[in-house]
């Protein structure tokens, strides 16, 4: 049985549906303890707060997948959200696209110089991003002299885009800013799936030294996911200013540990080289959950959430070391087995013939 | 091991240069900055951080990393505020802040050396989880109200004016260096840091290594959040928070390797008191915290990159000197090489 299941589908398909299960049981058991749990308005609301750590998960993906980390990612979404928003508050007129367009440009650089550091200056990711997570936060408190961007500074358009539908289903809305990231999550499968440069960041990631002497471009790959890690959290910072309007030095302050949380979560190793858009997905799915419904769910305290988070991070990467590791070396021997088997069968075939 | 030893001796003289003009700013703009009660005071602003500092050197060399020290900082502060407010005596309270410290360190250890996942992804979880339970405690609180003898050890001198933080630092820090230089113990935990594969092979017991340096980072992290908490008197859910930084900070600048493997105690305690300094300094100069942060962080980056970037021009200028010493006379390759090294 377990046999004929390994020849189908790889180890690490298995983290996407176990998680998707995971997640179902979740949500599950939130409705049957909390009344009227999937109304229209709670759900769009979830949609809503996913958007944002979904649109940098994707970037972060990319760069996990590399064998490396972003920590740095929430101090570029508060940046790009403080500058694009005192951009449009001294340019009422400008338009929204060359509005976005600064923001993930903002974000593209930021991310560069990550890249830079950690591709060409041989900086272990965790440092480098740890120390430009608080440079540029000091770079946002600086620039703005404590000051805050404020809704009522902002052009009028902007108040419309975050209850803005591509369409609706009865009280269920699919707003434009969840839309949009789910078209970043979709265009990040493909890259990830067809695009020669999607195919060499798993190789990178499950064996750098491997992937070198094989001639791939290592370093250029590397700096390339750490620069559209930025750009996406520029974009991020974006949905960010539309999202709340009033952004403050703090903004976005911890959205990294959400992020790499969920990434983990959803079954991307932190060790590289395995991991999908889909997984993370799930991830950034199943901790919105439980952060909204822990608040919605009685008797039960908000402070509990960052405990859970730790305890989820734990499950999540023990089974993937443990569990994970059997299977696949269950794969591997039935793979072996099998490939045995056919080459047998070909050298009778050619003795026969 | 000689061109090791040299890179090492200079990378520590550079720090000591640093330090001499940081010294000298500070002396310059400060009166009386080098009495002993202003270098008390110096170091008592960052003590809880300069203790976790000598167990997290240890970590490193060892090749892991251990990012939930502030984390536990904070839990151990916030358990022993919370159970002294809910009528435990002091000691009690204090003793369980430890023994939750070395039992999570303990849980971080088998994590990473029984199960072999990285110490980056177990101590994330501890550095989200362990803040989760602080604030599961605390809420959003500040909890105070400590008995009057408990705010006295954080705050003022036990012996003469030398703080019981600073008497344990001290101790600590003689320990830490007599373990890491004249010990068994302190090899082995090099010669994991250099390569665990090699130390197994040669029958290291690369897991108790690891999980006794773990438990020792979680029980020292807490003993220093207990300390904290004493020093400020109240307790919030975000107290030490981003205190990670500044020690590993400080554990690189002080020459120890982020790979594992490379690093002395000398060079860890002359960094340590280079960025006391350099904070000193920096409030001196009007810069506010926030951005001192900033100076931390690209201090941090600068640690790794400058050293990186000075091995690999000494590589190449030995590459080209090299190629060009056995262009000039083949036969003289051997002398050419040498005079590259040295």
């Amino acid at each position: 049985m377990m046999d004929s299941l390994l020849r189908r589908i790889r180890p690490e398909q298995f983290r996407e549906v176990i998680l998707a299960l995971v997640t179902l049981g979740v949500l599950l058991f939130f409705a049957s303890q909390i009344p009227d749990y999937f109304n229209g308005r709670s759900v769009n609301r979830l949609t809503m707060g996913m958007a944002i750590p979904l649109t940098v998960a994707v970037g972060q993906v990319l760069v996990v997948l590399t064998r490396n980390i972003d920590l740095s990612v929430s101090s570029i979404v508060g940046l790009a959200a403080y500058a694009t928003g005192t951009l449009l508050a001294r340019n009422n007129d400008l338009n929204p696209f060359l509005a976005i367009l600064f923001a993930i440009a903002l974000g593209l650089i930021l991310g560069a110089l990550n890249g830079l550091l950690v591709a060409y200056g041989n900086v272990p990711s965790i440092i480098a991003t740890l120390g430009t997570l608080a440079l540029y936060r000091v770079a946002l408190v600086e620039f703005s002299g404590a000051k805050t961007v404020t809704t009522s500074e902002l052009p009028a358009w902007l108040d419309d885009v975050p209850g803005a539908n591509v369409f609706s289903a009865g009280a269920y809305d699919l707003r434009v800013m969840f839309a949009a990231a789910l078209v970043v999550v979709i265009l990040g499968q493909l890259v990830l799936r067809y695009l020669p440069f999607g195919r060499r960041l798993y190789a990178i990631g499950s064996n750098p030294d491997a992937a070198r002497f094989a001639g791939l471009p290592v370093r250029r790959d590397v700096l390339l996911a750490f620069t559209l890690c930025g750009g996406l959290s520029g974009l991020a910072g974006f949905m960010f200013l539309v999202r709340f309007g009033n952004i403050t030095v703090t903004a976005a302050q911890g959205l990294e540990l959400q992020v790499v949380a969920a990434v983990v979560v959803g079954g991307v190793s932190i060790l590289g080289g395995s991991g999908s858009m889909i997984g993370a997905l799930l991830g950034v799915l199943l901790i919105e959950v439980l952060q909204t419904s822990l608040l919605r769910w009685q008797g039960m305290s908000e402070f509990v959430k960052d405990a859970i988070l730790g305890l989820l991070i734990l499950i999540a990467v023990t089974a993937d070391a443990v569990i994970l590791g059997r299977l696949r070396e269950m794969w591997v021997r039935v793979r072996r087995r099998d490939q045995e088997a056919a080459r047998a069968a070909a050298g009778e075939g050619a003795i026969g013939g | 091991m000689g061109r090791l030893l040299k890179r090492l001796r200079s990378w520590e003289g550079l720090l000591l240069v640093i330090l001499l003009v940081v010294l000298a700013y500070n002396i310059l703009r400060v009166p009386n900055f080098l009495t002993i009660t202003n270098q008390i005071n110096l170091f008592q602003l960052g003590i809880e951080k300069a203790i976790v500092v000598l167990v997290m050197a240890f970590i490193i060399i060892n090749g892991e990393i251990d990012l939930s020290v502030a984390s536990m900082m904070g839990l151990a502060a916030a358990i022993v505020a919370v159970l002294y407010q809910n009528g435990t005596p002091m000691p009690l309270a204090i003793l369980a802040a430890l023994a939750v410290g070395a039992a999570f360190g303990l849980m971080n250890g088998y994590f990473v050396a029984k199960l072999g996942i990285t110490s980056l992804a177990v101590t994330l979880a501890g550095y989200i989880g362990f803040r989760g339970l602080a604030r599961m405690l605390v809420e959003d609180n500040s909890v105070g109200d400590f008995p009057e003898w408990f705010n006295r050890l954080g705050q003022q001198g036990l012996i003469g004016p030398v703080t019981l933080s600073i008497l344990i630092y001290i101790v600590l820090a003689i320990v830490a260096a007599l373990v890491l230089n004249r010990t068994g113990f302190g090899r082995t935990t090099y010669v994991v840091g250099n390569s665990a594969k090699v130390a197994r092979f040669s029958g290291v017991s690369v897991e108790r290594n690891k999980m006794i340096l773990f438990t020792l980072s979680g029980f020292i992290a807490a003993l220093a959040g207990v300390l904290y908490a004493a020093r400020l008197g109240a307790v919030r859910s975000s107290t030490a928070e981003g205190f990670e930084l500044d020690i590993i900070t400080v554990v690189l600048l002080g020459g120890v390797s982020i790979f594992g493997g490379v690093g002395t105690m000398l060079g860890v305690l002359l960094s340590t008191y280079l960025v006391l300094n350099l904070r000193n300094g920096l409030v001196i100069a009007g810069v506010t915290g926030n951005t001192q942060t900033g100076i931390i962080g690209l201090l941090l980056i600068l640690s790794v990159l400058l050293p990186n970037m000075a091995a690999a021009a000494r590589s190449r200028l030995k590459r080209r000197s090299e190629s060009a010493a056995a262009t000039r006379a083949p036969t003289g390759a051997g002398s050419g090489a040498g005079t590259a090294t040295g």
